[in-house]
Order: C-alpha cells, then structure tokens, then sequence
C-alpha cells in the first residue's frame, strides 16, 4: 500500500529534513543547538521506551534509571578513569543491555501495574545508589569534565554542531531499528504479546523471552542516550538518574505516540520546545503544560503521529472504498488499522 | 498409527479433579472427538496437551517423543495447533496480519535480519505472505484480509482463529468448540472446513457440543464426566452407550440434543 509517495513517507523525510537542517537555520545560536542535541539524547532513549512499552505493552519506569546508568559509566569512565569515549560509551551499552536483560528475569515474572511498580522501585533504586555512592559517583557534587568523543581526521566533536550530527547519527539509527522492527516477524511477536499473551502463546511465541529481549533491548537504547547524554552535558549529575526523567519520557512518547516510528521523536522534541517556551514560569510551568498533555491525550489518544496516521488512513480508505469495494461500507476502524498495525511512521 | 499418546493424565486445581487418569490415542489422520457436559475437564485436557496447563500427573507423547509439560511455544513448534473455546484474536490487526502472526513460530529470521534487510528475511517474508494468504484461501476468507478482525462476522472470526491456527503448519489440530453459537447452516460449513482440514493431512482432535456434528465427523470419540472417561469409542458405539446417555440425561438439557 505504500507508494513512494505516501503521506508516511512525506512525513519521514519532512522530519529527517528539519533535523537536518535544525542547526543551520540557527544560525549559530549554540544555546539552542544544545537544547536540540540533548532532545536528541534523550529521543534516543524514548525510542527504548517505545520498544518496551509502545510494541510491547509493558510500562516500565525504571527507564531514567537506565538512562542514568549510561550517564554514569561515560563520566565517571572518561573522568576518574581516564578512559577514551568510545570505549566508555561501549561499556554503558553493554552495561545496560546485560543490566537490562538480568533486571528483566526479575521484572518479568510480574505483570502490569504490578511491573510498572516493580521497574518504578529498580528507577529508584538505581537513583539512590547513584545520588548517595559518594565515593563513586561523587553524589551530589556529580561529575565534571566529561570527554567529548575523540573525533577521526578532521572531525571534531567538540565542536557543537558535529556533536549535535553525530548524536542524530545514532537517533536515526534508533528509528530506523524501530522501523524494520516494526515491519518484521518481530514486530509482530511484540504486538503480539501486547494484544493478548495466551493467543500469542498459542502460536508458539515465547512470551517470557521475547519480553526480556525486548526490555533489554529498551534499556540498551536508555543506556546509549545516556552516554551520548554524558558527553553532550560535559558535566551531570543524579538528575540524569532521576524518576523525574522517566515521566518526561514518558509524556514525550505518549504525546508523540505510542509504538510508533516517529512518535518519540516528534513527541520529545514538541515537548520539549514547550519546557524552553514556558521556562520562566520555573517550577509553574506543568500548570500550563499538564494540561495541554491532558487535552493533546484526550483528542489524540494515539499520540500526535498516531493521529496523523490515523487521518490519513482514513482518507486513504475512503478514497479505495469509493472506488474498489463500493458495496461494504466505511469503517473507521479499518482506516485507523491499516496504518496502526502496516505503516503507521 | 497413534499420533499422540495419552496415559494416566490429570490436572487438580486445588482439590478439584479437572482431568483424572485419561487415556487417549489419537490417530494420525483421523477425527478424535472430545464430548462430555459442561465441565467435564474437556478445555482443560486441551490445555494440557498444548502446554497451557502443566500436568499433575500421567504423560503426553508426541509422535513418541515425551513432551508432558512442555511449554506452548515448544508444542506449538512440534506441530501441536489449538484454537481456544471463546475465540482469540489480535482484535485491533487486519485477518491478514493475525494469520502472518501464526508464522511466526515458522520464521528464522532475527533482528539483525530485520534491521539490515537481508536476503533470507526477504524471501521469509515473502514465503509468510505465501502461506498465510494460502491459509486464508483454504478457510475460504480471503476476500476479508485487510479488514479488522474485530469488525468482520463471527463466523469469519472463528475462520480466521483456524486459519491462524494452520498458519503454524501444525500436524494436529485441537479445535476447542469451533461451532459454538454458530446456526445450523454455517455449521455445516464448519464441518466441510474440518474435512478438508483433515484431507490435507492433518490431525483433528475437537471437542465440540453438537452432537450432529459430531457424530457425523468424528472418527473415536472420548466422552468425558468430572474429568473422567465414561466411555470410548466409535460413533456408533457411543451413541448407544448407557453411561453416555445417563451422563447427558443427567445433565443440562441444552448439552443432550441428539445424545441418545
Ligand atoms: N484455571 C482453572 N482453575 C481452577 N479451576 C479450573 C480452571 N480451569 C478449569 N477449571 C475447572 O475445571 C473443570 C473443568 O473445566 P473445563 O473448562 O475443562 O470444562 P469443559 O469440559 O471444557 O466445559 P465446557 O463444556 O463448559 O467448556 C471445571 O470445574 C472448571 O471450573
Ligand atoms: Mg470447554
């Protein structure tokens, strides 16, 4: 059903154009490229979270923590240790995905909220062992001089615009694995298991390991956005671990929308161009924006690409419905679910 | 010969004797039936021969390989397809995607397959459309595979649960009341479909209510009461068996009609 010129398609480039583009329109204003590097770190993340909970149907708050955990083990690697970038970043990837895949073998064996209370206590944990471990992560003194990564011939990553390329390097990266996750017997194996884990069962899913694969895999993509996050920072501290962290991303994705591929990015940076818009009201702010995220979830459950998908599919299917099956007649669900579950972008 | 051997199984659920000691030999290429009034342990004995429910005692045997306790997604990979009493589906998803989604236990391709698009994902993915389009041609919905599976007709559902079913490739089928709350005319469809299921080479185990159908299909027939077997045997024989009618006389009367 998609042609090289679907919507979808439109969409994507138009998105991967605009981020692109971001920090030459900028016109050197570094403030702003750096707001937009950091929203790239954590979108990274946020497709994580989309792999867990959007494919999967699984709420885990323990995603800050893991962020967290790649913050960590960059700044205190390229900082105490003296260790180069590169291996630093190598380490927290690792890190987060056996953490990950350890944590879910717990995690697992609960359900629903009791999972989402259950990851929320590990978020917390891993907080607390971060925030107090003075010794190790300095508590909250944090941790300064965090390096750039070593850059190849002429590239110079402490340059703020080289960094903010390479950060969307890896961003990309997130979503295209989204993508071909999502149009793959993978990603119908997820979207299996979220809609009904007994009838995904009895097609021979294995539901225990492909959830801890998944949730690995999530905390893999929190650990890398947070070494990136580490580097772009310079200099961080406990916050980067926080529970706080964990509900901002989960409102950047619940507004960009759930499970699909440009929802996290588009939520994360929509999101965050509200924080900066109503920075001065400081700590005021979630007066405004709560309710702006309460109206945007109601009208848009699906998220804000949901629902432009979801438009568009039912333009789409009026339009095939007048021309190759006259005799049935429209149906919404229909339109929402040729894009939700083919090609939802 | 005997495609699944069953010995001594039961299931207690906290002192309730679900399935007590039954025996069973499903034959390759045949219609097994499973009969019994409401409770009799028929689901549950389903359950234990898919791998939902561990067994608290007996064996099951697969193509004599032991596979008591074995979990569903390793049934499932065996060959051993179930359909549930009330029908699952993946609600929100086309009929098409809910029968590619039987392939998946079929597919080797992983996520690095996926991610870089390799040549074995592509051809796998082309193979899943081949043969979830060709399970749904068999069922006979394929006109309906880019509709919602919640939206489409009961009886398209309860295809679409078969077809998914067969997705898997199995080489025994357990169809849990496949004609439940169907009328007499689709059930005669439904019959139909179990016959070219088993002219295709599969295994039938069914449990179903109407004893019409069942009597007309079925090859052996088990019969069932508080998770025990009251009798066995061809159609013939069950239907004039005296322990079958007191079974069904005694109980409910919307489960007798044509028992005796
Ligand atoms: N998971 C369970 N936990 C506890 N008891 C159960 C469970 N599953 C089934 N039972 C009980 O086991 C007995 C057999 O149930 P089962 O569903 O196998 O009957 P059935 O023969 O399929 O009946 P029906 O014709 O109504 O579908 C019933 O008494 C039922 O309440
Ligand atoms: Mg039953």
């Amino acid at each position: 059903m998609t042609t090289t010129f679907s919507p979808q398609r439109i969409g994507t480039v138009l998105v991967a154009l605009a981020l692109l583009a971001a920090p030459l329109t900028l016109g050197g204003e570094e403030y702003v490229l750096r707001v937009l590097t950091v929203g790239a770190t954590y979108a990274i993340a946020v497709y994580g979270m989309n792999l867990i909970l959007g494919l999967t149907g699984q709420l885990s708050l323990a995603h800050g923590g893991f962020f967290g955990i790649g913050v960590y083990v960059v700044g205190l690697l390229t900082t105490d240790y003296h260790w180069a970038f590169w291996p630093s970043l190598a380490v927290a990837v690792v890190a987060t995905a056996v953490g990950g895949y350890v944590a879910g073998v717990v995690a697992l064996r609960t359900h629903e909220e009791y999972f989402a209370i259950f990851t929320m206590a590990m978020g917390f944990i891993i907080f607390l062992v971060i925030s107090r471990w003075e010794s190790v992560t300095h508590a909250h003194s944090g941790v300064s001089g965090v390096k750039f990564p070593e850059g190849f011939g002429a590239v110079d990553f402490s340059e703020p615009i080289v960094m903010y390329y390479l950060v969307l390097v890896f961003l990309l990266g997130a979503a295209y694995v989204t993508y071909a996750v999502r149009r793959s017997g993978i990603g119908r194996t997820l979207v299996a298991i979220r809609t009904s884990e007994d009838l995904a069962r009895s097609i021979g899913v294995n539901v225990g390991l492909n959830k801890q694969l998944a949730f690995a895999a999530s905390t893999t993509l929190a650990g890398l956005g947070g070494g990136l996050f580490a580097a772009v920072q310079g200099f961080v501290g406990p916050s980067a671990a926080g529970i706080d962290l964990t509900f901002e991303m989960l409102m950047f994705i619940l507004v960009g929308g759930l499970g699909t591929v440009l929802g996290p990015v588009v939520g994360t940076f929509l999101v965050l161009f509200l924080f900066e818009f109503f920075q001065d009201f400081e700590a005021y702010r979630f007066l405004v924006l709560g309710p702006i995220i309460v109206v945007l979830v109601i009208f848009a459950p699906r998220g804000i690409v949901g629902y432009l998908n979801q438009f568009v599919g039912r333009v789409r299917s009026r339009r095939a419905n007048g021309s190759r099956n006259p005799g049935r007649p429209h149906d919404d669900r229909k339109a929402e679910s040729t894009t939700d579950v083919k090609e939802a972008l | 010969m005997t495609l699944l051997e069953v010995r001594g199984l039961g299931k207690h659920f906290s002192g309730l004797h679900a399935v007590d000691d039954v025996d069973l030999d499903i034959a390759e290429g045949r219609i097994t039936a499973i009969i019994g009034p409401n409770g009799a342990g028929k689901s549950t004995l389903f359950n234990l021969l898919a791998g939902f429910y561990r067994p608290t005692s007996g064996t099951v045997r697969f193509h004599d390989r032991d596979i008591t306790g074995m979990s569903p997604h390793r049934t499932v990979a065996h060959g051993i397809a179930r359909t549930f009493q009330t029908t699952k589906l993946f609600e929100d998803a086309t009929v098409l995607d809910n029968v590619l989604s039987g392939r998946i236990v079929r597919s080797r391709s992983t996520v690095f397959d996926a991610v870089l698009r390799t040549p074995r994902h592509r051809r796998e993915e082309r193979l899943n459309l081949d043969k979830a389009m060709a399970a749904l041609e068999f069922t006979g919905i394929a006109g309906y595979r880019d509709e919602i599976a919640a939206s489409v007709p009961q009886e398209v559902q309860k295809r679409v649960s078969i077809a998914l079913a067969l997705a898997t490739e199995p080489q025994l089928l357990l169809l849990d009341e496949p004609a439940a709350g169907l009328t007499e005319e689709e059930t005669v469809g439904f019959a139909q479909l179990i016959r070219d299921i088993v002219a295709d080479g599969i295994t039938v185990g069914l449990v179903e209510h109407r004893m019409s159908m069942v009597m007309s299909l079925a090859d052996h027939i088990l019969v069932l009461d508080h998770g025990k077997e009251i009798a066995s045997g061809t159609p013939d024989a069950i239907r004039t068996d005296p322990q079958v009618i007191e079974a069904y006389l005694g109980a409910d009367h919307a489960d007798q009609e044509g028992a005796g």
